[in-house]
């Protein structure tokens, strides 16, 4: 049915209106849409900036704790150092710590060594099996696995858990039961009196331990190779004794000191500055722990990238 | 003789000694009491050098030790003996190497001689028969006994004693007090003692200070403390129903 005149113009000014309240909503919602992004992306790029923040506060705060700690460690390093009060004092207590920090760890350290040299020698049989090398490269390569990475650097992180704990937790119980206090009153440095004697005793028997290690471990691989009959005494043994270069041994010894400073000195450095009660103390001894593992595998990678390559 | 003056120490923001002054006498117990927490130990590790004043002056016998390094009180440290509360007793050495241990590091003595001082010593506080047990093996009195024969070892000239009695009975703390005393007038020693027994501030509190709040609220003796009018130290004193009971008898 045709619209009138009047009729037509009414409806296309309705239509006018709606298609104008229509692009106005669709406007409003635009800018709605826009706004809403907007406040949106600001509040993503407030709270990031937040975040930004808080983790540099919280990175400076963490670097600034972990620069003064290590300027605190070397301070105890200078101190250890000192002049002691009496030489002779000094000696029997060196003598002490290495009976009580060394000697002690040897059947610890030759069985472990003893275990996993035989372990060594099975897996490197096993690896071996069916291709055209020669057997005695089996004490070849236990030898070389023993010398440079086992006995001085597994064993070296065993020692930091079983002596590392030790020294950190006897001098944290030290502390918190004030008889370092009592060191302090008379007049003796604490820490020459208690931490020199501990780095010089594992520092010259750390060595002596390592090398028990180094042939508890070729001990261990010749007697599983030989039982296991993965290869004859004669061949383990011209494998051991192929190839060998002393320099790797002088390295292991060079790791091994070096070790023995970190755990030594990492152990009574956590130990020595507990605060607090038993629960102090428990905490001190892991972070010994933890904290001497870290500088073992770290220092070691230096190590071996100075000396070897 | 021992002279403060003035002595403020803060820990970060927080105040805990305010200008502290006060003389201990030489030849004499000098208590210092107060609540926990109102700065007596704290003011202990002043005297003793373990912890440095933030301002004021600490005197022994006209050495002043504020701002001095260790290196530099290592001459005043050796005439000095302090029992610490718990005792402080070396755990991997037995009575007579704990009793020895200040003798080994700064006499020259003789091995002999020092045994001979040590057993003396030992002998001055009423342990004998105990030289070879270990502190794990021996009572919390016989303890503090052996921390006093350690700390006069080598006649100090200055004594300090950080709650000596806490922990015992009353028994073994009265006589604890009178060992304390005893040794003190003995050898002429400036002894000054931390406590909030009462009881030892009744037997042997020939000069005392009272502090409050890291404040030196009074100063005198034992038989001032009766007539003070002091409300703090009133409050402090007389807060047992047994004292109470004393006040109103005397």
């Amino acid at each position: 049915m045709p619209s009138k005149p009047g009729q037509s113009q009414e409806l296309t000014t309705a239509h006018e209106l709606i298609s104008k309240e229509a692009s106005n909503v669709k406007t409003r919602n635009v800018v709605f849409f826009v706004a809403f992004k907007l406040i949106s992306v600001l509040k993503i790029g407030y709270l990031l900036i937040v975040v930004v923040n808080l983790h540099l506060i919280l990175y400076k705060t963490h670097a600034m704790g972990l620069i003064a700690s290590f300027g605190k460690y070397l301070l105890f390093i200078a101190d250890v150092f000192r002049k002691p009060e009496r030489r002779s004092v000094m000696y029997k207590l060196v003598v002490k710590e290495v009976y009580e920090l060394g000697f002690k760890s040897v059947l610890f350290v030759v069985f472990v060594s003893l275990f996993v040299g035989a372990v060594v020698t099975l897996q490197t049989a096993a690896n071996m099996e069916g291709s055209w090398m020669p057997r005695y490269l089996i004490g070849y390569a236990t030898r070389d696995a023993i010398l440079l990475e086992f006995s001085p650097t597994i064993i070296s992180l065993l020692l930091a858990g079983k002596i590392g704990s030790n020294i950190a937790s006897s001098l944290g119980t030290m502390r918190v039961t004030e008889q370092i206090d009592a060191l302090e009153v008379m007049g003796v440095n604490p820490v020459t009196y208690l931490v020199r004697p501990k780095i010089f005793a594992l520092m010259f028997f750390n060595p002596l331990l390592i090398c028990m290690s180094m042939f508890g471990g070729v001990i261990g691989g010749w007697i599983s190779g030989t039982l296991s009959g993965e290869c004859t005494s004669a061949e383990f043994i011209s494998g051991i004794q192929y190839d060998f270069v002393p320099f790797k041994a002088v390295y292991a010894i060079i790791k091994t000191i070096l070790f023995a400073f970190i755990i030594a000195s990492v152990s009574s450095f956590h130990g020595f500055f507990t605060k607090g009660g038993a629960l102090e103390v428990g905490r001190s001894s892991t972070r010994a722990v933890v904290f001497s593992s870290v500088f073992i595998i770290v220092s070691n990678y230096i190590l071996t990238q100075l000396l070897l390559n | 003789m021992i002279e403060i003056k003035n002595i403020v120490k803060a820990f970060a923001t927080k105040e805990v000694l305010k200008e502290v002054s006060f003389t201990f006498e030489q030849g004499k117990t000098n208590l210092v009491i107060g609540q926990s927490g109102s700065g007596k130990t704290v003011l202990l590790k002043c005297l003793l050098g373990l912890h440095e004043p933030e301002s004021g002056f600490i005197n022994f016998d006209g050495l002043d030790i504020v701002g001095k390094s260790n290196k530099n009180l290592k001459g005043l440290r050796k005439q000095i003996g302090m029992v610490f509360q718990g005792g402080a007793l070396f755990d991997s050495m037995n009575v007579e190497q704990n009793v020895l241990y200040p003798l080994q590091m700064f006499s020259k003595l003789s091995k002999e001689e020092m045994l001979q001082r040590v057993n003396f010593c030992l002998k001055r506080v009423n342990l004998e028969n105990v030289n070879h047990l270990f502190p794990s093996e021996i009572s919390g009195g016989m303890k503090k006994r052996v921390a006093i024969a350690r700390a006069i070892v080598l006649n100090p000239k200055y004594l300090f004693c950080d709650e000596p009695n806490s922990g015992l009975d009353p028994y073994t703390a009265t006589l604890i007090d009178n060992l304390l005393q005893e040794i003190t007038h003995e050898y002429g020693m400036t002894t000054v003692i931390n406590t909030h027994d009462m009881n030892s501030v009744m037997e042997i509190g020939e000069k005392i200070l009272f502090i409050k709040e890291g404040r030196n609220v009074w100063e005198g003796t034992k038989t001032d403390i009766i007539t003070s009018e002091n409300q703090h130290l009133q409050d402090f004193v007389f807060s047992s129903e047994l004292f109470k009971t004393i006040k109103r008898k005397s």
